[in-house]
């Protein structure tokens, strides 16, 4: 991947697709073969540099963010972890970044919809001015309409920021929208890669690829 | 109107209120809509509604809600005045719904088997070795192979496509009126998703059963069927034959809130720079 692309990965559940991101980011640590990030090889525990140009963003809007801590607490740990002063202007650019008034800055989670969680969740990467995004299924959880917000979130930041980005999802239709390349996975392995345009022509190779992308169309009825 | 035509289902002003010490939240307000034999589609965002308004017709809404209409007719029966036992009588017989999560709505510490089963025996007279034949055969019409493997297991031993299709089995043993399926497919993967799809389809359509489909997803919606009722804040914003949907030229006559929730999806083959966002329209609700 070159930098400032974007990267699509996508497959059926227990394709490994989550497993291949969490690898990346270096929170699974069994794993063998190479990984190379900045035209470094990584080892299986990586240095605080790493993670501060790293970040993850997961599925689960509810279930990432700690209920107890307001969003200020949640904002402020990262750079505390880094030792990055400067907090203060840091925090309020995050929130403001991801379109959050800053009113809701010494909120609960529980305080917040979905959506709201969710750009909490990308401020949090994004406070540590990170080059590298991995988003895992970052609007699985969320309605349509929602879902619309924070892609175009991710798009805007993209293009402000240079930032790259690895998506799973097994939505072809975001990744389809978001990324230039994608890999299809099924049973942990690489079955093809694509661009997007292959993609929206509708003309993947391998069988399996072209049945995900009927089976994404919706039902049909024979006869 | 004659014998013959008259609606599974009839509801007329339904209305699902919660009273709460912050005061009273309403979660349906005032839907109307008949159902006969044919896949009713109803689809909207979460907090729309729709899961809700299948639980009314059940009468599973939890305290401290109440459920007001001035109709609710299953053939022709009035559901709010019968007696409850009654009412109970024909939920899971006449009319039953498959929920969303099958991790969360079977007994985990009985096999899926002799769960199905004693679905069969409260609702009809048989015995254990009866329950035990119609099982097997069920989960053989929901394309389970080796029924007699998967009567035994526990369902933390299943998939979850595997597990939503016992469940599947376990509503359609007592052969109901209706099926009120709530997301039933959310939780699965999209080729699974149309496996199971296709069970519910070609059971409704050889038994004659009214579905209701309560979804958030559009295309599925449209694509299996055959009228759908878009909701929106308790609200059926419109209802229309799911074919228009997809049809561009019927896009003039759909409510704005359709044709935002269409606008907001993604689509493959027509790259759209920036998704267009839902702009909500406090009138809708007036």
């Amino acid at each position: 991947m070159a930098e400032g692309e974007s990267y699509g990965i996508v497959g059926e559940s227990g394709s490994g697709k989550s497993t291949v991101l969490r690898v990346l980011a270096g929170l699974n640590q069994e794993w063998s073969g190479a990984v190379t990030i900045f035209r470094k090889a990584q080892p299986r525990v990586r240095d605080k540099a790493f993670h501060r140009a790293v970040q993850m963003v997961f599925q689960d809007p509810y279930g990432s963010l700690h209920p107890k801590k307001t969003l200020d607490d949640a904002l402020a740990e990262p750079l505390a972890i880094h030792g990055i002063g400067d907090a203060e202007r840091r925090i309020a650019r995050a929130l403001s970044d991801v379109g959050l008034p800053s009113a809701f800055r010494y909120r609960y989670p529980h305080q917040l919809s979905g959506g709201q969680r969710q750009r909490v969740a990308i401020a949090r990467a994004l406070v540590l001015e990170p080059t590298l995004f991995l988003l895992d299924e970052p609007t699985s959880a969320l309605d349509v309409s929602i879902q619309a917000e924070v892609l175009n979130l991710l798009q805007a930041l993209r293009q402000e920021r240079k930032l790259t980005y690895i998506l799973v999802s097994h939505d072809l239709a975001v990744v389809g929208h978001m990324c230039e390349r994608l890999m299809v996975m099924q049973h942990g392995q690489c079955v093809e890669e694509m661009s997007a345009a292959t993609l929206s022509a509708r003309k993947p190779e391998t069988a399996y690829a072209q049945a995900l992308l009927v089976a994404s169309e919706g039902f049909r009825r024979q006869g | 109107m004659s014998e013959a035509v008259v609606a599974l289902l009839e509801v007329d002003n339904l209305k699902v209120n919660f009273h709460t010490p912050t005061g009273i939240v309403r979660a349906v307000r005032g839907l109307s809509f008949s159902l006969g034999r044919e896949r009713l589609g109803i689809v909207g965002e979460s907090g729309s509604g729709k899961s809700m308004t299948g639980r009314a017709i059940l009468d599973l809404i939890p305290y401290p809600g109440e459920v007001l209409a001035d109709r609710m007719l299953f053939r022709g029966e009035d559901l709010l005045t019968m007696p409850k036992a009654t009412r109970r009588k024909l939920r899971g017989r006449r009319i039953s719904m498959v929920m969303q999560d099958p991790k969360f709505s079977l007994n985990p510490v009985m096999t899926v088997g002799d769960q199905i089963a004693e679905a069969y025996r409260v609702h009809h007279k048989a015995n254990a070795r009866e329950a035990r034949e119609r099982t097997l055969a069920m989960l053989d019409a929901v394309q389970i192979r080796e029924p007699e493997r998967v009567y035994a297991l526990y369902p933390h031993e299943v998939s979850g496509g595997m597990g939503q299709r016992v469940m599947i089995a376990m509503m359609l043993i007592a052969e109901p009126d209706i099926l009120i399926a709530d997301e039933p497919t959310s939780a699965l993967d999209v080729t699974v998703q149309l496996q199971v799809l296709k069970i519910l389809d070609d059971l409704v359509t050889s038994r004659g059963m009214g579905l209701i489909f309560i979804s958030h997803d559009l295309h599925l919606v449209q694509s299996f069927c055959d009228r759908v009722i878009v909701m929106y804040g308790g609200k059926a914003m419109e209802t229309m034959p799911a074919a228009e949907l997809a049809d561009p030229s019927a896009m003039s006559r759909r409510h704005p809130y359709t044709l935002g929730l269409l606008g907001c999806l993604p689509e493959l083959g027509n790259p759209k720079g920036r998704l267009s966002t839902l702009t909500r329209d406090p009138e809708w609700l007036a």
